[in-house]
């Protein structure tokens, strides 16, 4: 997804001057792209998130739209203030983009874990909260977005490899992707961990469970709307995001049950607490955290026992 | 002779002060002259949504009723609009907002000011702008570390646009700057991280608007004035008292405050 993000961005960046790069001293081996085609429009500010966010600032009141890039808690928490102030307060077009949301960065342990971004961000109001899948979705989210008059959050992964089966990039402002059409279990996925969502829902259909999968990649403002129709229609939802269990796209899923009435049992798969002191591969925590497509299908399989008549 | 802007703002400043009963009166009075010369010549600002404007970010938002005080003398403010300061429904809160004509950055959590400054100054480069970008810093809010982070940018860039001022008058809200986190030498600091130091006197009108013209904004370094200011200056029970922080004025106090800005010239 980095790779995709940041070459589209040096694609954008070609058509539109306003666009300015500042990097928090992150982002070797993933940046160069942009920093050679715009050398005048790429900075590295150093290690001080909290002024490269104020800069931003001043940039985008002046009519810039600058990006700024960082290790997804670097980018969000450190200058968490600087952005409820900044963009968010003077409702400018600053991007903020987080890397790495989730269990991604593995053994590099928690200060690099982005648990609870998608949280923070979604609870204020007038950014734009977005979260891509894959790759291809990360280039089209980018697209859609880029431009948008206020702030935007980009909660972006590493992995350039992954691929969502059946999303094929596709992302619209305002909208879930609906990847299968089942009866039995709604799953919804925010972010890269939707790859494992989308192999558990294709292991249970093989098990003979007809699942839906809805990817949620715009997270804020949220897609009520059609969470409320698909939640309708399905007795059961389990939300899969790499994120704390509280604040994310399930506590979004259940504020939907909630407010609209509706009679659907909720599973929100994500992690509860960190084991302290333990870290591993993305792979390994995932499955530690109950995140794998493996795991997924266990509590997939769990739920559907306790709601089934 | 005309009565001075300074002594305009600080009658201002007391007026609305006791009329909406709040406090940060002393830090308001310590930078009225500051704000008098900014707003009396320094400041080009043909008028407050012009893009080419100067830049001007009140970093120490808390004492946003000088400026008040400034955007009504220049006429961008309402008499009606002024006598709203701190009362329901009003975009004259105690920190500037954004949103309110001739604000152009909303302030309040210390430390942030700079940076969007520098923003503002690194913008004007990048679209080779002759506009200025400047920042009014309490000497207290230097203990923010991302103060310091502005700082270091600003220099490496050499953002010669950019004009700091820290209003030097040694207290913050709980005590004396030297007795809650030593800023000294406060000069001596920007000067290392490789500003272009000026230490003046922050109640000189006159002195501050020559040393601010003098400033080369087109190359070279940042700029930084060291202004030395007395917390609550103009009101003698004032000056140099914490309490003056938070306080707001009795009747009888309000009545001396006003006969000795009166007196001033």
């Amino acid at each position: 997804m980095r790779k995709a993000f940041v070459e589209t961005l040096t694609e954008l960046a070609a058509r539109d001057p306003r666009i300015l790069l500042l990097t928090a001293d992150l982002g070797y081996l993933a940046l160069e792209p942009f920093a050679e085609a715009y050398p005048g429009r790429f900075f590295n500010v150093g290690v001080a998130e909290q002024n490269m966010v104020g800069l931003a600032t001043g940039l985008a009141e002046a009519g810039f739209i600058p990006f700024v890039y960082s290790i997804n808690p670097f980018a969000v928490l450190r200058p968490y203030e600087f952005i409820r102030n900044g963009p968010i307060q003077h409702r400018l077009p600053v991007r903020i983009v987080g890397v790495g949301g989730g269990l991604e960065y593995g053994t590099n342990g928690l200060s690099h874990y982005g648990l609870e971004d998608v949280a923070v961000m979604r609870v204020q109001p007038g950014i734009t909260v977005i979260a891509p899948a894959d790759a291809g979705q990360t280039r089209s989210a980018v697209a859609a977005s880029w431009n948008l008059p206020g702030p935007v959050y980009y909660r972006i992964g590493k992995d350039d490899k992954a691929i969502v089966p059946g999303l094929e990039g596709r992302f619209e402002l305002g909208k879930v992707q609906c990847l299968r059409e089942g009866s039995d279990l709604l799953v919804i996925a925010m972010g890269g961990i939707a790859t494992e969502a989308a192999a558990a829902v294709d292991e249970l259909a093989a098990r003979g469970v007809s699942c839906s999968l809805g990817i949620v990649a715009h997270v804020s403002p949220a897609p009520v709307d059609e969470l409320a129709g698909l939640l309708a229609r399905h007795p059961a939802a389990l939300t899969v995001e790499a994120h704390y269990r509280v604040g994310g796209v399930g506590s979004l899923v259940a504020e939907v049950i909630a407010e609209r009435g509706l009679r659907c049992q909720l599973v929100r798969c994500g992690v509860a607490s960190l084991q302290n002191g333990i870290t591993g591969s993305q792979r390994y925590l995932h499955d530690l955290y109950g995140l794998s497509a493996e795991k997924l299908v266990e509590t997939a399989l769990r739920t559907l026992s306790q709601t089934k008549p | 002779m005309t009565e001075s802007a300074a002594k305009q703002i600080r009658r201002v400043i007391l007026e609305q002060s006791k009329r909406a009963h709040v406090g940060h009166i002393g830090s308001a009075l310590s930078v009225a002259d500051i704000i008098a010369a900014l707003y009396g010549g320094v400041l080009r600002v043909s008028e407050p949504k012009d893009p080419e404007r100067d830049r001007f970010v009140l970093a120490k938002g808390h004492a946003m009723l000088a400026v008040y005080a400034a955007l009504f003398l220049k006429g961008w403010l309402s008499k009606e609009d002024l006598n709203t300061y701190c009362g329901d429904g009003t975009m004259l809160g105690v920190h500037p907002e954004y949103g309110l004509r001739g604000v152009d950055f909303a302030s309040g959590s210390l430390g942030q000011g700079l940076s969007m400054a520098a923003g503002a100054a690194l913008a004007a480069r990048l679209q080779q702008s002759p506009r200025r970008a400047f920042a009014l810093l309490s000497d207290a809010e230097c203990n923010e570390g991302s103060v310091w982070e502005a700082v270091m940018f600003a220099a490496h860039q050499r953002l010669s646009n950019l004009i700091a001022i820290v209003d030097l008058n040694g207290q913050q809200a709980l005590g004396y700057t030297e007795e809650v986190l030593s800023l000294s030498p406060m000069a001596a600091r920007w000067r290392a991280f490789g500003w272009d130091v000026h230490e003046v006197d922050g109640h000189n009108v006159a002195a501050l608007q020559t040393t601010l013209a003098g400033l080369d904004t087109a190359g070279g370094p940042p700029h930084v004035l060291i202004a030395r200011t007395t917390f609550g200056k103009g009101v003698s029970y004032m000056e140099g008292q914490i309490k003056w922080h938070y306080w707001p004025m009795s009747d009888a106090e309000y009545r001396q405050a006003m006969q000795e800005v009166e007196a001033l010239p």
